[in-house]
């Protein structure tokens, strides 16, 4: 096994870091704190926050790459090449955990928990006569339901009972789960543990607690039903080439984690800075950030992207050499596009910032600085950035929805990802024309919109939860 | 006022010049026509010749600024800079791939953008503001709870779900309406009619709450008080204070759009097969049509640009402190 590093991946962990050094500079910042203990209050905040914390965990299972070592090179040492040859298939460890699902593909399209194909097919059976008969028939699909052999009658009993097992441990989980978190809090607040079972579903501690718990609940029995579904059958069924749509839809989470995140990330730096800047400075400077914004925004978003996507890619395909594998180069094109998201998206947050940094230079404690001669770096970074903090994390949750949104539009508009990259907007776009289809494929949109849905909604409603805490404006009421 | 006009229109000027060099350095710059031509020939069929013949036909092979070989002021005219780019000022965008004349396109093809946009927009408008009214007239009720999430939840569908959905339903299962195409005249409602109800159905969701916030926050203001105090209905206390004095922030957002009108809507006219500048927008993106697309650019800026004149203008329309300044 070699791993591979892609810059996705580079990017994705950093981000990790980054939260938890945003995590280390809120607890130790009393006023930040404050506002995300009003977060932790809010029930359907934390709710969606479990919801994405699940989202984010598969992003980052499949954030780890690497290629494994072909089976021929890795025989006896003699016929070993001086170069290892390593498979030219990058798999991350959210491919290796989801082998099954990968690997067993049918020949096409199949239902949804099938036994047998969605459209009729010839088939020759060799009667009891031992003369061949042509047969049409729905044909036995080659994995799904396999192990019940023969006995495709016991299909529902099956399900069933795997649906029933499923329930099972996801109720075992739960409850290790929630004495986990009555212990936890009991600890906390010096409470016997039934007080503490007491206050999280009587809502009377600084945590939303029961919201959390319910949201686990609901993730831990699909998730389990899902996985204990997944080896025998194909749960969302399969597409037109026979791939499972469950691994389509869980390989999308990434795609959709990167554009939202990534693009945050190239954002940031230059809103911040050209915004602080612009804002601090004033003169010449100022008016030279002030035009560049407003010559970017006002060219319409989907149009600059357009034309930025279509030379970028003159430029990969002109630099073929640049990738060795093809995971490489579909990698560097959602960089590029996260890059060109972001290139485009800074002017709205830069333009607010400046107005608040002009708003901020003129107070008080400020001016006191500026006369003590404490330089205008120091200022800025002890006086002004600080106080930008809460519309900077508000700006950061609120894209994100937007960008995953975005993603499919662009996608769809063939502006998007790379084609071979699994993802919500080619997952759709393969799948817009089945529903015309004569008996209908409804289950690829299905499992597209679900997951997408979900995703977005559990984004939107964590915003909300973040904006009404950390904006001054709102905390008050709330 | 005059003067006033006057002055925002030179403001833009340089804008305009500022989105024709990005537009150039993206095109050209970024990379060279060379790198152009290879993309668009393909890779069996690049040979000096070939790429040297695609240049030279679409005017691809002169210098990019500075002509040295030209005479007189054809040392800055004969170039790319000048052709390509400066020329746009003019109206004059050039040829599309296939020979045709591009500014022409562009005019034949704004009647059916339109013709859905408009509607899309004012029925949009009014279904959005009605909708935000009534959530502010029953406020911190059940309605107002619920609505509010009927709206986090449809602004958390992606818009081509709207359009799958509302294709599959009303056109394929219903059978009201057909499915997608254009037709001139009269006749052309029925084909207006399911991408206008979806245009103004996937706005919902954002719009509404935007408003609703504009709303509350008008209502908490001192005069809304007074307001009611003198004895005046809820009702009333809405649509002539709260409304009026609300459009302020609501034009900022709305007015600007108006012009881009003309652009038409990507996704809504590619999936219902609308002649409009978006499905051309869209075919010109997936050809690879770079003259087509550094066209849209640019006047898609322009339309930007006189929607922030047009909301200046509307400004001193409703509110009297800008009017009398």
């Amino acid at each position: 096994m070699a791993p591979v590093i892609l810059w996705s991946d580079v990017l994705i962990w950093l981000l990790v870091v980054a939260a938890i050094a945003l995590g280390w500079l809120s607890a130790r910042n009393p006023l930040l704190r404050a506002a995300w203990q009003r977060v932790g209050r809010n029930r359907a905040g934390m709710a969606s926050a479990t919801v994405l914390l699940a989202f984010v965990g598969v992003g980052l299972l499949d954030s780890i790459h690497f290629r494994s070592l072909l089976e021929s090179s890795a025989g006896p040492a003699a016929a070993r090449p001086a170069a290892q040859a390593y498979s030219v298939d990058v798999l991350s460890l959210l491919d290796v955990a989801l082998t099954p699902l990968r690997t067993r593909n049918e020949k096409t399209y199949s239902e949804p928990l099938a036994t047998r194909a969605h459209a009729k097919e010839s088939t020759e059976v060799r009667a009891a006569d031992g003369r061949i008969r042509q047969s049409r028939d729905y044909p036995r699909l080659k994995y799904g339901g396999a192990h019940l052999g023969a006995d495709e009658a016991g299909h529902d009993a099956d399900v069933g009972d795997r649906l029933l097992r499923a329930s099972g441990i996801a109720a075992l989980v739960w409850g290790a789960l929630a004495a986990a978190m009555a212990g936890g809090l009991a600890r906390a607040e010096a409470c016997s543990r039934r007080e503490a079972w007491r206050r999280i579903w009587r809502n009377e501690s600084d945590f939303a607690g029961n919201a959390v718990l319910v949201a686990m609940a609901v993730l831990l029995l699909l998730g389990l039903s899902m996985a204990m579904l997944a080896t025998p059958y194909h749960v969302f069924g399969t597409d037109k080439v026979g791939q499972d749509v469950l691994y389509q839809v869980l390989k999308s989470v990434r795609t959709a984690l990167v554009i939202g995140l990534v693009t945050t990330l190239v954002m940031l730096p230059l809103s911040i800075f050209l915004g602080v800047v612009a804002g601090y400075f004033r003169g010449w400077i100022d008016d030279l950030i002030q035009y560049l914004y407003t010559t970017l925004s006002s060219i319409p978003g989907v149009l600059l992207i357009a034309a930025a996507v279509l030379m970028m890619q003159v430029v990969i395909d002109t630099h073929p050499h640049w990738f060795t594998t093809a995971a490489e180069r579909a990698d560097l094109r959602l960089l590029a596009l996260c890059f060109i998201l972001g290139v485009t998206s800074w002017t709205g947050l830069c333009r607010l910032l400046r107005g608040e940094t002009l708003k901020l230079r003129e107070l008080e404690y400020i001016q006191a600085a500026q006369a003590f001669g404490v330089s205008d770096l120091r200022i800025i970074a002890r006086h002004i950035l600080p106080n930008l903090m809460h519309i900077v994390i508000i700006a950061l949750v609120m894209d994100f929805s937007s960008l995953v949104l975005a993603e499919a539009v662009l996608s769809y508009v063939g502006i998007g990802v790379d084609p071979t990259m699994i993802s919500f907007g080619t997952m759709i776009n393969n799948a817009r024309l089945e529903l015309a289809r004569e008996p209908m494929v409804w289950w690829s949109l299905a499992a597209a919109f679900v997951f997408m849905f979900t995703l977005v909604l559990a984004a939107n409603l964590l915003a909300d939860a973040v904006r009404d805490a950390f904006d001054p404006r709102l905390a008050g009421s709330a | 006022m005059l003067a006033y006009l006057v002055r925002r229109l030179l403001y833009a000027l340089p804008i305009l010049i500022g989105v024709n060099l990005i537009t150039f350095a993206l095109f050209f710059v970024v990379n060279t026509p060379d790198d152009m031509a290879r993309m668009q020939l393909g890779v069996k069929r690049v040979t000096p010749e070939a790429i040297s013949r695609w240049k030279a036909e679409r005017g691809y092979d002169k210098p990019l600024f500075i002509n040295d070989e030209a005479i007189g002021s054809a040392v800055f005219t004969d170039t790319i800079f000048f052709s390509k780019s400066a020329r746009m000022f003019a109206g004059d965008f050039g040829r599309a791939e296939d020979g045709r004349d591009i500014a022409r396109e562009i005019v034949s093809r704004m009647g059916p953008s339109l013709a859905i946009a408009l509607p899309t927009f004012i029925v949009g408008l009014l279904v959005t503001v009605s909708f935000a009214l009534l959530l502010t007239f029953f406020r911190a009720s059940y309605l107002d709870f619920w609505g509010v999430v009927l709206c986090v939840a449809m602004m958390s569908i992606s818009g081509l779900f709207y359009i799958i959905g509302g294709q599959y339903l009303v056109s394929k299962i219903w059978r009201l309406v057909p499915i997608s195409g254009y037709g001139g005249g009269l006749d052309a409602w029925k084909f207006l009619l399911l991408p206008v109800l979806i245009g103004v159905l996937s706005g919902i969701g954002s719009s509404t709450r935007w408003y609703r916030t504009i709303f509350l926050e008008e209502i908490s203001r001192d005069y809304v008080r007074t307001a009611r105090a003198k004895g005046l209905s809820e009702l009333t206390v809405l649509f002539r204070h709260v409304l009026r004095n609300a459009l302020i922030p609501i034009l900022t957002g709305v007015v600007v759009v108006i012009p881009l009108l003309f652009m038409g809507s990507l996704l809504t006219e590619s999936f219902f097969g609308i002649p409009g500048l978006g499905s051309y927008t869209i075919d010109a993106i997936n050809a690879q049509d770079f003259a087509v697309v550094r066209a849209m650019v640019f006047i898609g800026s322009v339309m930007y640009i006189v929607g922030l004149i047009l909301t200046d203008l509307s400004y001193t329309f409703v509110d009297p402190r800008i009017r009398f300044n």
